[in-house]
């Protein structure tokens, strides 16, 4: 079995997938993903699928398992790249990709999650300011 | 009437190592059939879940892909077939989202809307075959 690698760029978390994924290498990668995630903190996860040929249910329904991992984890994930007959496909199969973010490319992918990333903070920094403030006696 | 071209391939489906060659076997065969590249994709995403279907529920089979003509387009067919338990409600297991196990229940469902032919035979205790045949516009 074929494990994909990961790769760790700042913040944020690689998945470039190069090859034909068979089943036990999705599981892998999404449990590797899970405990990289917890591992490093990094706040992202971009899986660039621009050389994958086909996403099937199996495959599609990673996409939305890591996301769902990554959340617990106070992440994001964006796939980036997939090719328009894959996007097509998808449609047709019935597999709707809902709260996986999507970008189009590598650059969108990170941009997305800069931004994400700095909404976050900011809304931490609201949540200090929220604290209750001790009454003047 | 569709007589076959004579070429034909026969491969064993056990694991889902076996999944990953029937798509790129399937793949070989939409090349020469000269399907679109949309087509092939939406062929070869019917043809992965049909073949791990075949693997987790009928216990393993065969997969069968031949290039096809009925006089007027060329085309690819593929069958799968296995001797597994058989589906006793055919309506419900091609009903979107409905899944005896964990999966996300859009492979029958999704195939038979990904191709042009779909035929499904199947007998309780005796095992589950299904035909695709996806044509060159
Ligand atoms: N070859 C088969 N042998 C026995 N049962 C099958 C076979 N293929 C499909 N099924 C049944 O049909 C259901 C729906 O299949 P499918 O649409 O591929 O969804 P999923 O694989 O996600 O469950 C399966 O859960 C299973 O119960
Ligand atoms: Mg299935």
């Amino acid at each position: 079995m074929d494990r994909i690698p990961i790769l760790k760029i700042g913040q944020v978390l690689l998945v470039s997938i190069q090859i034909d994924l068979q089943d036990q290498s999705v599981l892998a990668l999404q449990e590797d993903l899970a405990e990289q995630i917890s591992a490093t903190g990094a706040h992202g996860v971009i899986i660039d699928i621009s050389a994958v040929e086909i996403v099937d249910s199996f495959i599609g329904r990673m996409f939305a398992t890591i996301a769902a991992t990554s959340r617990l984890f106070d992440a994001d994930t964006v796939v980036v790249g997939m090719r328009p007959a894959v996007a097509i496909t998808l449609v047709e199969l019935g597999l709707t990709l809902g709260q996986v973010r999507t970008a189009l490319n590598l650059e969108k992918g990170l941009a997305i999650l800069g931004k994400l990333a700095a909404e976050r903070e900011l809304a931490e920094g609201l949540d200090d300011l929220d604290e209750p403030v001790q009454a003047n006696s | 009437m569709t007589a076959p071209t004579g070429e034909r391939d026969e491969l064993v489906i056990a694991g889902d190592e076996d999944v990953v060659r029937v798509r790129q076997v399937v793949r070989g065969f939409a090349l020469r059939a000269k399907l679109s590249l949309v087509d092939q994709t939406k062929l070869v995403t019917a043809a992965s879940e049909l073949a791990r279907n075949a693997v987790n529920y009928g216990g393993g089979g065969q997969a069968v892909v031949e290039l096809v003509g009925n006089g007027r387009r060329v085309g690819v067919r593929a069958r799968f077939a296995d001797d597994g338990p058989g589906i006793s409600d055919v309506e419900l297991a091609l009903t979107d989202g409905w899944t005896s196990g964990s999966g996300l229940g859009l492979g029958l469902s999704g195939a038979r809307r990904l191709v042009d032919e779909f035929e499904l035979e199947t007998e309780v205790g005796r095992g589950t075959a299904v035909t695709i045949t996806k044509w060159a516009r």
